[in-house]
């Protein structure tokens, strides 16, 4: 199938499918993101089965801020879905993807552990990059891209040009 | 004493006896077998392995066996970017070097974050462990390492006390 044929195919149960340099996205509201996650997998002609990649943005100034990306591949049919859900910034909460693609459980992890997004109903949802007492999640856009203090076991040192030496 | 036994002693200080301070004594052994613990984390280890390689030859300072095992190391030289999840461990590792220990930090990164100035590499190793030789460079030569370390045997053969 074409990518135009896919959106074509995916404006029946998903009213947003569009396509953009040959990639379909299709957006969902939040609450229909697991819904459209198993259409996506059990649909004769789609078979999505095979969850490559979850990951997510940041959008200051825009509402909603942030946006979780699934990324949808059919070995089968060979075609690929991106799957978008936007999630305002102070409720920053998403329904788990690990009931329908359990290979979402450390890709989750990583979101929340980088993003601060909360994935309901994750069997294990802790850190998995940064260590366990760290505070703050930095691949927000608001958080700095350097001259950051170092974080070890509840002390803060401040960058090296501002200790003083 | 006689005067046979006199003269006898007088020759064997003649001869050669060395009176020193076992501080002295104690640090000059220490310094000439210094035993690295294996700490390479990135591009700076493949120096510090160059200088241990036959070209450089740290064995000329009795430093060529890179013990696996902190409780048989009294230097760590922490050889690379540190990132947050290798700071416990490198602070457990250090924790577990019987005393007395040194620690040399090789290269920028090490000594203070270098290039990786973000969230994920600790800005600096000093942050972590106490840290007696910084030396500098991206990463830096085999003959700047083996500089730290002479500096470094400078500084354990200055030290006072035996413990």
């Amino acid at each position: 199938m074409s990518p135009e044929d896919l959106a074509a195919r995916l404006r029946g149960p998903f009213a947003d499918a569009l396509v953009a340099r040959g990639e379909v996205t299709v957006t969902v509201d939040r609450d229909r993101l697991l819904d459209a996650l198993r259409t996506l997998r059990d649909e004769d002609d789609l078979r999505c089965t095979w969850l490559s990649d979850v990951s997510c943005t940041d959008w200051p100034g825009r509402d909603p801020r942030i946006w979780m990306a699934y990324h949808l591949r059919s070995p089968e049919l060979r075609h690929r879905v991106r799957v978008k859900a936007g999630l305002p910034e102070d409720d920053l909460r998403v329904a788990s993807a690990v009931p329908v693609f359990p290979a979402a459980e450390w890709q989750e992890r990583e979101v929340y552990d980088l993003f601060g997004v909360a994935f309901d109903g994750h069997p294990d949802l802790r850190r998995v990059l940064m260590p366990d007492d760290w505070v703050g999640h930095p691949l927000r856009k608001d958080h700095p891209l350097g001259g950051v203090p170092t974080q070890y076991k509840g002390a803060f040192v401040p960058p090296p040009d501002q200790r003083g030496l | 004493m006689s005067d046979p036994e006199r003269r006898a002693v007088e020759q064997e200080v003649e001869q050669g006896v060395l009176v020193t301070t076992l501080a002295k004594a104690v640090n000059w052994a220490r310094k000439q077998s210094l035993w690295p613990v294996t700490f390479g984390l990135a591009c700076c280890a493949i120096e510090m392995m160059a200088t241990g390689a036959g070209h450089h030859d740290l064995a000329r300072w009795g430093m060529e066996i890179f013990r696996a095992s902190p409780r048989q190391s009294d230097l760590m030289i922490v050889a690379g970017r540190v990132s947050q999840k290798m700071a416990p461990v490198l602070r457990t590792i250090y924790d577990q070097m019987p005393e007395p220990k040194w620690v040399i930090s090789m290269g920028v990164c090490a000594s203070s974050g270098g290039m990786f100035n973000n969230y994920g590499v600790v800005q600096g190793v000093d942050t972590i462990v106490p840290v007696d030789m910084y030396v500098p460079g991206c990463p830096p030569r085999p003959e700047m390492l083996m500089y730290g370390i002479l500096r470094l045997h400078e500084k354990i053969s200055k030290r006072g006390t035996l413990t």
